[in-house]
């Protein structure tokens, strides 16, 4: 066959540096060389440097006394604890305030978005005004309005506003009761993992009916009694074993009570109230991304606007919205890193400060980078079980 | 042939009658649009009632208890607070950013020399607008005046030193001044290196893909600040001893770096949706890597990611704010650094500054995401539902 004697030939003709392999061998070689070489450059750059500056390296220094306070420490943590000690406190801080603002932004961003959809012409002008003014200025100046502007003109703890519930709001925070539990409160808690037991299993059961005979069965109420009642049906079988511990004013100062500080209060509702923009935009975008073809159908098969919504449309319609909502939520968790603008001591404050103090930058940044990656990746993690729960289910 | 009498036949059509007077007029509008059902009408009173607590408040702060002008804190403090104002009077203190405008604008450039950064933003305004205007001609030489020329002249002008200038060092420079050209800067480096990146990430060169996934995962994992910290406390250990980089220069390395990452993740966004055969015509029209690229694919594919790249523009001019936490002083760190004034101290001053350049802020932003809009719709040149 002579045609493919022809095709077997090699392409001899040309020279070797027209052809694509050897190129690409050629660039990457010169790529790994030129890579090599700057690293050993920085490298040794980095060793002259801290030889010339008398700094040590090696992590050696997390078990050195840390020596700098922290104002807000959810673990017991003295200023004699370790450097180690002092940058855990700073990340379960950036994670506390990264959670609490995921669950507001979220809240807060669902409702604006659908509001942005509403039929109500000013319930609709209201949700874009905010969205609008949101979207569009830095996260670091909301930060601040809410810090300066707004918390730090509050007044001073004697002239404190009482709100309900025995709770005060002045210049140092919001203070509430904070509930004492008493003897035999662990009956509340065996009976709230019990009902929550009893729900999933009533759903599940129910769901097995529904398919099998096609009746349906009001899970969510049943539900909700198991979720709610049973708890407190244990609350008072033990004897309401639960007591407040109310703020108290004195002269100067509030005791007791739980105190929010305002740097946590105005980086929670910064974070939040920015993020939220952007989830209602995303929510928005998902919901009308369900083409309407889908909710006329339902509405043909004699569905009532109320379940359209909750079997046809939702549905869809967050398979479009997960995957931005992922971002967002990354996002919200990076922006936690401003707490350092206003001193709530987060990751990136404490490593700041440890950083100074040491003058270890290297391994400082280095610490904070594997974190927040961690962070990120443990976020994405959890949505992709969750987006993957969602996603079509195809033959 | 039997003939047919036609003339019940109509042969002018009658003209459409109105609409029913329920169907038209404000009554109709505000019956489907506000009172449409008894859930409706809750939703309007309450959005009546959150806009009639929240708007009075805001107008009277705002304009009618405004203080415009001033020479120093009386007119905006109570007279328990050592001003003028009687007790509980609450207003924006506009005499604040009218007495530090110059402040916010430029920082603290020598007052004498302030007529080079004006210079450099009108030049910069004469070169932007026919750059946007779709119609006016020569694109190409306005382009390279505009992100060429500019940068160069825009140097000399603001850095001093040569021609007579008097030399200014940057670490006076603050101010909208630093915010736009930081984020102008950021912007001409970010999208030709992002568009590398991404280019770089689909490569089929092993090595060179992995090392963009690699800086493009860790930098978009990781927040501004920490970039910001490895830019301002790490690249001098990085460079021998005697090279130092002004602070300036470091922050600009670390906001382009960062928004690199992030346009490579939106171009690349962009390349994957162009198709197959868009590839694989022009490598049988026997075009080589770049002209493919070049003539062919990118074309398309910015096209097609305009809104994600002005998205990302939109979310640097917001992020050179943070510069303020490696203290250099950008218009929202100068206002902040002007709270402590003791002239000025008020409880309103914090507001009103940080209202002013949020406003600021918001114009700007504002007006790029609504150029990108109006652009988006100009070069949509596919089909329409």
């Amino acid at each position: 066959m002579a045609s493919q004697e022809i095709l077997r030939q090699e392409p001899g003709r040309g020279s070797f540096i027209n052809d694509p392999k050897i190129r690409a061998l050629f660039f990457q070689t010169l790529v790994v060389i030129v890579l090599f070489v700057s690293i050993w450059w920085i490298v040794n750059n980095v060793i002259e440097n801290l030889q010339r500056l008398h700094i040590a390296s090696g992590f050696q220094f997390l078990r050195n006394r840390a020596g700098f306070d922290i104002s807000d420490t959810p673990i017991a943590y003295t200023s004699d604890a370790t450097y180690g000690r002092a940058l855990i406190v700073g990340l379960l801080n950036t994670i506390i305030v990264a959670a609490a603002g995921i669950v507001l932004a979220t809240i807060v961003g669902f409702i604006i978005g659908i509001g942005r959809l509403s039929q109500n012409w000013l319930i609709r002008k209201i949700c874009t005004v905010y969205v609008e003014i949101f979207r569009n200025i830095p996260p670091l100046l909301v930060i601040f309005f809410w810090y300066s502007g707004v918390l730090a003109v509050l007044p001073p703890p004697r002239e404190s506003y009482h709100l309900p519930f025995g709770s005060f709001l002045n210049q140092r925070g919001f203070y509430f009761p904070r509930g004492v539990w008493g003897d035999g409160s662990w009956l509340v808690l065996v009976a709230f993992v019990v009902g929550l037991a009893m729900a999933w299993f009533v759903a599940h059961r129910a769901r097995q009916r529904q398919m099998a005979t096609g009746q349906q069965f009001p899970v969510f109420w049943t539900s909700v009694g198991l979720i709610v009642g049973l708890p407190v049906l244990a609350f008072l079988l033990a004897g309401m074993p639960l007591t407040f511990d109310f703020p108290k004013q004195s002269t100067f100062n509030l005791t007791g009570g739980f105190q929010i500080k305002p740097e946590f209060l105005s980086l929670l509702l910064a974070l939040s109230f920015y993020t939220a923009a952007f989830i209602a935009e995303i929510v928005r975008a998902g919901i009308k991304g369900v083409s309407k073809g889908q909710s006329e159908a339902a509405a043909a098969l004699g569905l009532r606007s109320g379940p359209i919504l909750r079997l046809v449309v939702i549905p869809q319609a967050m398979r479009i919205v997960i995957p931005p909502l992922t971002s967002q939520y990354l996002n919200l968790t990076k922006n936690s890193s401003l707490a350092i603008a206003i001193g709530y001591p987060d990751l990136t404050a404490t490593a700041g400060t440890v950083l100074n103090q040491t003058g270890q930058a290297v391994e400082g940044v280095f610490l904070m980078m594997i974190a927040y990656l961690v962070l990120s990746l443990v976020t994405s993690a959890v949505m992709n079980v969750v987006n993957a729960r969602m996603a079509l289910v195809e033959r | 042939m039997q003939e047919h009498d036609m003339s019940w036949v109509r042969t002018e059509m009658t003209l459409a009658q109105p609409a029913p007077p329920g169907e038209r007029g404000a009554y109709a509008w505000v019956r489907k649009n506000l009172v449409a059902s008894v859930g409706d009408t809750i939703l309007t009173i309450l959005g009546i009632a959150i806009v009639a607590w929240i708007l009075p408040q805001v107008i009277n702060w705002a304009f009618i208890n405004a203080q415009w002008t001033g020479p120093d804190r009386t007119v905006c403090a109570t007279v328990s607070q050592g001003g003028i104002q009687p007790d509980g009077w609450t207003g924006a203190c506009w005499a604040f950013v009218n007495a530090k405008f110059g402040q916010f604008m430029f920082g603290t450039y020598h007052i004498e020399e302030r007529w080079r950064p004006i210079l450099v933003a009108v030049l910069f305004v004469v070169l932007l607008v026919p750059m946007l205007i779709p119609r006016v001609p020569r694109k190409g030489l306005n382009a390279i005046l505009l992100f060429l020329v500019l940068p160069v002249v825009a140097h000399f002008l603001l850095v001093g030193g040569v021609f007579g200038l008097p030399h200014v060092e940057t670490s006076r420079w603050g101010g909208l001044l630093v915010t736009l050209s930081l984020s102008f800067v950021g912007m001409a480096v970010s999208l030709p290196l992002g568009i590398a990146l991404a280019l770089g990430r689909r490569s089929q060169m092993p090595i060179v893909k992995w090392l963009c996934v690699v800086f493009i995962e860790t930098v978009r994992g990781i927040p501004l600040i920490t970039v910001l910290f490895f830019a301002s406390v790490m690249l001098p250990l990085f460079l021998p001893e005697g090279v130092t980089f002004d602070k300036y220069l470091r922050a600009l390395i670390g906001v382009s770096l960062f928004a690199a990452a992030y346009m490579a993740e939106v171009v690349r966004g962009g390349l994957q949706a162009i198709p197959k055969g868009q590839y694989e015509g022009a490598d049988s029209l026997g075009l080589g890597y770049w002209q493919k690229m070049g003539l062919i694919v990118l074309p398309q594919a910015l096209k097609l990611v305009i809104p994600g790249i002005v998205n990302t523009f939109i979310g640097m001019f917001k992020d050179t704010s943070l510069v303020l936490i490696i203290s250099m002083f950008d218009l929202l760190g100068v206002v902040k650094q002007n709270f402590s004034d003791p002239n000025w101290a008020t409880p309103q001053t914090p507001k009103s500054g940080l209202i002013f350049a949020a406003f600021v802020f918001w114009l700007f932003c504002f007006g790029m995401s609504r150029y990108s809009m109006y652009t988006e719709r100009r070069l949509d040149t596919g089909y329409k539902r």
